[in-house]
């Protein structure tokens, strides 16, 4: 294919309207049996390739060819004046039959290619973006949380995936909001820096644990957490005193429902100020650790999953 | 030959007429003498030979990791005989109930070890000896390629024993990904098959590990393999005898010629 064959095609050589047309013929005939709206597009675009076709086919008849001046051309087409020079030499090339085949055969397997391959890619792909809210997870009566004191959580997020599922969260009931309504602080164990289990620093009370509907309930005495894979360190809000993580532990949102306490969704966390219930927490959608959520780095992360699939 | 032996002629119709035949049809004898029996300069030494110590290495790996594929089962969900994920038991049955399971599960273990180690001694020697030079770039772009699959198939392949270490260390490293700029988050979505680590991250892994980056390495290892093939072994720096071939000369033309010395441009 050289650039003066391509250049070529403006003149009077068969033309590629056909093909538009054909594949019109074809999305219509495709049509008659998926569905009218296949078939109309097929019609149009049958319709529209159709008559640049003949327009093509019958512009001999229809006008007199101009003579073309090899100045206006140079204007028009190309900068280079050698060029032109050369071109007005050479026999324009016409569009032949095998230049046609050639390009039908490339044209026809990439569409087949492009059949093939884009549901695959949207396989391989999708999945992991789609149908993954978190499923709520019931932990059982209020009763069973102590004020003031932090308990360890661990309950399966999503049953029927198994035990592949288990998150552990730290639970600690605030008591009662100036507005009277019951406070919750809810931590999740996934270390913000990188994803690693934290710890919380303090003696676990093995026997208060308790066993309620297949959630573990462990009281654990911490004013702190702290991750063992890289140092980070944590305080009883959640927000990083120590080491690499960029942000506060993650938070879940919960909710009361007949006495029972039941966690909803993971949301991620900037930083708290305060203390239990009169906490202020900047809050933002849930990402994945080791990405700021907040000050000019949040700036690499302006669109994360979980904002896109809910 | 006038006169053949019985012998001789044995042997040719024995040997040398199906091979023959072979090559009038494939070439084959052609092309494996084309590939084996090369000119090599003469002071080459040890070090030209990490490059076939890599790919011994990769051979084992791809002998061993198609063998254990037999025993081993990607998934998450619990055994109810042993109590523990099917992977975890499965990896335990190669190692300890199946006859010289240890032995195999151990080279691909180590192997994989001993083949990013020679890799990287490999490239060493390539970058020292300076045999990333003229005619040689793309061997050496090819073989940073198979270096940057061999650490994916290392990545991969990590999280299969599905125990405590393999699940953080691919949990942490899939977090890692997360925190690249922008496209970040999605692909650590994408590589744990949800927010985080969950039932399909394993099959997935196994999927990755097993087909999809071979499928990409072997490929890589031919087209290197052939270059090497095709340019010949460098000699060392110190050497007095040229390898490979002279660049051509440099002829400048327009801006360039300014820039290139003794040129003749002013």
């Amino acid at each position: 294919m050289s650039d003066s064959g391509h250049n070529s095609q403006h003149t009077n050589g068969p033309s590629l309207w056909p093909i538009g047309f054909a594949i019109g013929v074809a999305c219509l005939l495709l049509g008659l049996v998926i569905s009218w709206i296949v078939a109309a597009i097929g019609v149009v675009l049958a319709v529209a390739f159709g008559l640049l076709w003949a327009r093509d086919v019958t512009r001999d008849v229809r006008e007199e060819v101009p003579a073309i001046e090899p100045e206006t051309r140079a204007v028009a087409d190309a900068p280079s004046t050698t060029f032109v020079a050369a071109a007005a030499e050479e026999p324009l090339p016409a569009y032949t039959r095998s230049r046609f085949l050639e390009a039908t055969t490339l044209g026809l397997g990439a569409a087949i290619g492009a059949v093939v391959t884009l549901p695959v890619l949207g396989f391989t792909v999708l999945p992991s973006f789609t149908n993954v809210d978190e499923h709520d997870a019931d932990l059982g009566p209020i009763d069973n949380f102590p004020e003031g004191e932090y308990v360890i959580a661990s309950y399966l997020s999503n049953p029927k995936a198994g035990e592949v599922s288990r998150r552990t969260a730290f639970v600690r009931n605030n008591g009662l909001t100036d507005g009277g309504e019951p406070s919750f602080t809810i931590l999740y164990s996934r270390c913000v820096h990188l994803g690693c289990p934290v710890q919380p620093n303090g003696p676990i009370d093995e026997q208060a644990r308790k066993e309620v509907d297949g959630v573990e309930l462990r009281p654990v005495l911490a004013q702190s957490f702290g991750c063992p894979c890289h140092g980070g360190l944590y305080d009883s809000e959640g927000n990083r005193r120590a080491g690499p993580p960029v942000r506060s532990l993650d938070r879940y949102t919960y909710s009361i429902k007949n006495g029972r306490l039941v966690l909803n969704e993971l949301y991620a966390v900037g930083n708290v100020s305060g203390t239990g219930a009169s906490a202020q927490i900047s809050r933002y959608p849930w990402s994945t650790p080791g990405t700021h959520v907040d000050g000019i780095e949040a700036w690499l992360y302006p669109i994360v999953p979980s904002q896109v699939t809910g | 030959m006038a006169k053949r032996s019985k012998r001789q002629q044995l042997v040719e119709t024995a040997v040398l007429a199906p091979l023959d035949w072979i090559d009038e049809r494939t070439a084959a004898v052609k092309g494996t003498k084309w590939f084996l029996f090369r000119n090599v300069p003469r002071d080459v030494s040890w070090m030209q030979t990490l490059g076939s110590a890599a790919l011994t290495a990769f051979i084992v790996q791809a002998l061993t990791g198609g063998i254990l594929a037999m025993y081993y089962e990607p998934s998450a969900s619990i055994n109810p005989v042993t109590g523990k994920p099917v992977a975890y038991s499965s990896i335990q049955a190669i190692t300890s109930d199946l006859t010289l399971g240890w032995l195999v599960r151990g080279m691909h273990r180590w192997g994989a070890s001993v083949f990013i180690i020679l890799l990287f001694l490999h490239m060493g020697r390539v970058f020292l000896f300076g045999a990333y030079k003229y005619p040689r770039e793309l061997t050496w772009i090819t073989g940073v390629l198979i270096l940057a699959t061999g650490m994916l198939m290392g990545f991969t392949g990590y999280l299969l024993p599905w125990d405590q270490t393999a699940y953080w260390a691919s949990a942490v490293g899939i977090n890692l990904n997360g925190t690249a700029p922008f496209l970040g988050p999605w692909l650590a979505q994408f590589l744990a098959g949800g927010p985080e680590i969950g039932p399909e991250t394993l099959p997935k892994f196994y999927a990755m590990h097993m087909l999809l980056i071979p499928g990409l390495l072997i490929p890589l290892i031919g087209i290197h393999i052939y270059l090497v093939t095709r340019l010949g072994v460098t000699s060392p720096p110190w050497s007095s005898e040229a390898a490979g071939r002279e660049r051509p000369p440099v002829e400048p033309t327009g801006a360039r010629a300014g820039l290139v010395r003794g040129s003749g441009g002013d």
